[in-house]
């Protein structure tokens, strides 16, 4: 290629001519305990084709039955992002062949999901909300795993033959899909997390990428800014972490700028995403696309969706993360990454609100939360909703600091002692006997045995040297061994060496 | 000990519970008969000597212990097309020529926890789609009544057996009328429950929406005991019906003083040959005889029956058949890449038949078609369903011929359709979903042929209305005794 060919750099002014106009698709396996037509368990891993029964192995004459607790959760996702939840509904076949789907078939639903509509609310790192609508979230069931041997680097290509593991074949699946409202690589981002964060804290799925109990498809295209159409858009497919998403994305959408830039069209097409080479790859086209031959299985009565169940999951839903989110920042200032640090860990969040209910000082409890406690739950490898020290201690021992009863340095030891032991705070204080000496005359004590014997300091002092009294206060703190008032340390040092 | 092998079910389960015989007897004495009849017949396509005496000794414990089991030491026989643990089960194709079932299937383990003894898996057309038998890859089974007749189809093994005193009971299933077409054909009752009443789970789905398991016996108090023993619900599918099951064995009605039978307009027998007509105008005579006020009814939309059956099966068909790709069990031929292997294994392992239904079905599905084949039929179907309620209105049992002809020769009905229309009958009770059955009635020379042939009555009820429907037949074959006045063929089980 000569350099005439070339095509122009990818210059910023070129860029930001351009929006991105993103969809996500994303398939997130659902946390029960058999899988989603038959009894055997829903587990990670385990040797190769254990988890499996007639009927996962989709044995002749097997017939699915429907699990209800997946239903449940599906209902229970849907009403977290205000989606429609219809009274009706029905699974589907979608026909296709594959090795590792067991009956060549895979049972979904087409026109009738569980969910319809919705909108998904997020934060992105500079604080500002967005919203994605959604336009379904659809129950189906996972297939399993092949695996290509013989041609050293686990490929098809040049593979002598394959090995199936259908211990994943028919674990519940959702499949959310959203409209096109997503406009960067940030935001897709920002939906996944939101997504992630939600399902976790419903419960309905661990959401572990690297188990692959997420993963997700990007819809890209790009259009000059102010075009009334959408520009022509590519699925990019195999993005097996957060980070990959954002730069499948990114490579994607400098691709097709290019690309356009320099007169070519843009052809609809799957494209996979290669990690190590940072670019899409074209995998198949449109017009090679399946006709998946729908119809209603046979093997499962319709659903009927009660009102009535659907009232009573909606009567459990907890708070969500968004709204989690605008109480934080809103009723206590927190800041976005502080914020999100305590959402992140669903057991943390709800610690922190159970301390702040006693304690009433949301920065104090955090300071502790993500401080003190986080170190010693990482030093010690525990979780600090799981540890010794409860919500309610944390919030005595901060209600004694505020009160005065015993300061940072005392609660710093008492804090050690409860992830030792447990306990009430206010016990340890009193049995150990550590609360704050705010008595003058006893603060008078310690500061006349410090002066007496720290006549050189006394001097310094006097000659106009401020340093000395910081060595005096230290000294005071010493020997009431932490406990003095130190405001009141200083205080009657000042007077007495007046 | 070989009165007992043309004994009914009740009474054997009535000896072997007296302790009068034991199943270890039963068993003993069936496995060579049946081991040197079927050489002319062909009914089965695997006999299962060990698992029969096995399952005696266990019939025989239970007993010993104070159990009554309703079909103590009953010899059974089972279409291939139903999983028994260990057993090879084949569906009557070379693509699970040598597939071993390595679990049972609801309805025949309650078969057997009930005290049937099991004699073999039966021959039939390839997964069930046929309605002669020659569909089967794997053998030909003959009718025991004319060794140059077909036995029916698709159970036309199950329908032998029975009918040629190979076994006491066996189970068929039945999608478009392959328990009543062959029942007609080998002299014996035949029944189809409501569909959802006998679990799925187990049986090769051919037409999951139609497909239903049933009995068949010399007798119909014989098809009651059966139908007690494997219908009710099952957890195990999720179309089973979780209703209460009444039982139909004990005190069937004699009589049908009360009852309105329905005959109907658009199956009128006269187009069907002077001999078939003056066979079942004898009938409703009968049934009238026997106290029943015989009406008219109509099915306007019944002519539509064959059409709606050919899009929904195949479709359904085309689907439930797509797992035989050579990948887990099975046959498969080994090629290049894996969509050759596909291809190569399902042209090598499925029948002319079956390939035809795939096709059918997945055009029928394909984008641009659905709504015009799949869906109209769905539509078709309702239509279908609602004639028969409407009929209901005016009637309790609907009677009519349960096949177009008594059993024809071999490779007589080369065109397909032929073939297709001997259900014109039984197709629409099936789409309907309602519990139906064949009962003898009499026997008329075919065209070209030198023997008397068992005919086949059908009688349709009501969704859920088993008791009815048997008690109907009870009382139609206690007065008639249609089947006891043929014997089949020399060469045949005596």
């Amino acid at each position: 290629m000569s350099i005439a060919d070339a095509p122009a750099p990818l210059t910023p002014e070129i860029r930001a001519k351009y929006e991105t106009v993103i969809g996500i698709e994303c398939h997130v396996e659902l946390k029960t305990a058999s899988k989603m037509f038959c009894g055997c368990p829903n587990v990670f891993g385990g040797e190769p084709n254990t988890h499996v029964c007639p009927v996962c192995l989709a044995l002749p004459g097997s017939l699915p039955v429907p699990n209800k607790k997946a239903i449940e959760h599906m209902i229970r996702a849907g009403l977290a992002f205000n989606c429609a939840i219809p009274s009706f509904s029905k699974f589907d076949r979608k026909n296709y062949f594959y090795p590792d789907m067991p009956k060549d078939y895979q049972i979904s639903q087409y026109d009738m999901p569980l969910t319809q509509g919705g909108v998904v609310r997020y934060w992105l790192d500079d604080g500002t909300i967005r919203e994605c609508r959604l336009t379904r979230i659809h129950l189906e069931e996972d297939t399993g795993k092949s695996t290509h041997a013989g041609s050293g680097d686990g490929r098809i290509a040049g593979s002598t033959y394959s090995l199936v593991d259908f211990n994943r074949a028919g674990v519940p699946l959702m499949e959310c899909v959203s409209d096109p409202d997503i406009r960067s690589a940030d935001e897709a981002v920002g939906f996944l997390d939101a997504l992630k964060r939600t399902f976790v804290q419903l419960g309905v799925s661990d959401v572990k990428m690297e188990e692959g109990s997420l993963r997700c498809d990007a819809n890209v295209s790009v259009r000059l800014h102010g075009a009334p159409e959408y520009g022509t858009k590519t699925e990019i497919k195999n993005m097996n972490s957060f980070r990959s998403v954002h730069r499948a994305i990114e490579s994607e959408i400098e691709r097709q700028i290019v690309a356009i830039e320099s007169g070519a069209r843009i052809v609809q097409e799957t494209r996979g995403w290669d990690e190590a080479a940072g670019t899409t790859h074209s995998m198949r086209s449109k017009e090679q696309a399946h006709d998946y031959r729908y119809f209603p299985d046979p093997d499962l009565v319709p659903m009927e969706i009660a009102p009535a169940m659907v009232d009573a999951i909606r009567a459990t839903l907890p708070e969500l993360p968004i709204a989690r989110y605008e109480r934080y920042v809103n009723a206590h200032q927190f800041a976005v990454a502080q914020a999100t640090q305590l959402i992140e860990n669903v057991s943390l969040a709800d610690y922190f609100d159970r301390a702040v209910a006693i304690a009433k000082n949301p920065a104090g409890v955090l300071n502790y939360l993500l401080g003190d406690l986080s170190r010693l739950a990482n030093e010690n490898g525990v979780n600090v909703a799981d540890s010794k020290v409860t919500p309610e201690a944390l919030a005595e021992l901060l209600t004694l600091i505020d009160a005065k009863t015993i300061n940072s340095r005392i609660a710093k030891d008492v804090l050690d002692r409860l992830w030792k032991d447990g306990g009430s705070p206010k016990a340890v204080v009193e049995k150990e006997g550590l609360a704050q000496v705010s008595d003058p005359s006893a603060v008078a004590g310690f500061v006349d045995e410090v002066l007496a014997a720290n006549e050189k300091s006394v001097a310094d002092f006097k000659a106009g040297k401020e340093n000395a009294l910081k060595f005096l206060v230290g000294q005071v703190m010493k020997v009431s061994r932490g406990k003095a008032n130190p405001g009141l340390v200083e205080s009657v040092l000042r007077e007495r060496m007046q | 000990m070989t009165g007992a092998l043309r004994s009914s079910a009740r009474d054997i389960a009535r000896a072997v519970n007296a302790r009068d015989v034991s199943a270890a007897e039963m068993a003993e004495a069936m496995i060579p008969h049946v081991a040197q009849a079927d050489s002319a017949l062909g009914a089965y396509l695997t006999l299962t000597p060990e698992l029969m005496r096995e399952h005696a000794a266990h019939v025989d414990a239970r007993i010993a212990a104070g159990e009554k089991l309703p079909l103590a030491g009953v010899p059974v026989a089972i279409k291939d097309n139903m999983c028994l643990r260990t057993t090879r089960t084949t569906c009557g194709s070379k693509i699970l020529e040598k597939w071993i079932a390595p679990y049972t299937g609801t309805a025949v383990a309650r078969l057997l926890a009930a005290g049937g003894l099991p004699i073999g898996k039966t021959n039939m057309d390839e997964f069930a789609m046929g309605s002669s038998c020659e569909n089967s890859a794997l053998g030909v089974t003959r009718n025991p009544y004319d060794l140059d007749r077909v036995p029916g189809g698709s159970s036309g093994g199950s329908a032998a057996a029975v009918g040629g005193f190979e076994a006491t009971i066996s189970l068929g299933s039945d999608t478009g009328g392959s328990i009543r077409e062959p029942a007609a054909f080998c002299n014996v009752v035949g029944f189809k429950p409501t569909y959802g009443r006998v679990s799925r789970y187990g049986l090769i789905a051919f037409a999951s929406s139609l497909d239903q398991i049933g009995p068949f016996a010399r007798t119909v108090e014989d098809a009651a005991l059966a139908y007690d023993a494997i219908g009710g619900h099952d957890p195990m599918d999720a179309t089973s019906l979780d209703r209460p099951l009444e039982s139909t064995a004990d005190g069937l009605r004699t009589d049908l003083r009360g009852l309105r039978i329905g005959i109907v307009k658009e199956f009128a027998t006269d187009g069907l040959g002077a001999q078939i007509d003056a066979c079942y105008k004898a009938a409703y005579a009968d049934l009238e005889k026997l106290g029943a006020e015989l009406v008219e009814v109509e099915l306007p939309t019944a002519k539509y029956g064959l059409a709606t059956y050919y899009l929904i099966a195949p479709a359904e068909c085309s689907s439930n058949l797509a797992r035989f790709d050579g990948v887990r069990y099975g046959l498969r031929v080994d090629a290049a890449d894996v969509g050759e292997m596909y291809e190569q294994t399902r042209a090598q392992g499925f029948g002319p038949e079956v390939k035809r239904r795939i096709l059918i079905g997945t055009y029928a599905l394909s984008s641009g078609y659905y709504d015009a084949y799949y869906v109209k039929a769905q539509k078709a179907r309702t239509a279908i369903a609602d004639d028969f309620n409407r009929a209901f209105a005016k009637c309790d049992v609907i009677a009519s011929p349960a096949a177009s002809s008594p059993a024809f020769g071999f490779n007589a009905k080369s065109d397909p359709v032929a073939m297709y229309l001997m259900d014109y009958y039984t197709i629409p009770v099936s789409l309907a979903g309602l519990p139906s059955l064949s009962v003898p009635c009499g026997a008329v020379v075919p065209e070209g042929g030198t023997r008397p042939m068992p005919m086949g009555l059908q009688l349709a009820s009501p969704l859920f209305t088993e008791r009815l429907l048997l008690g109907t037949a009870h009382a139609y074959e206690q007065a008639t005794q249609h089947a006891v006045k043929l014997s089949p063929v020399a060469g045949a089980a005596k």
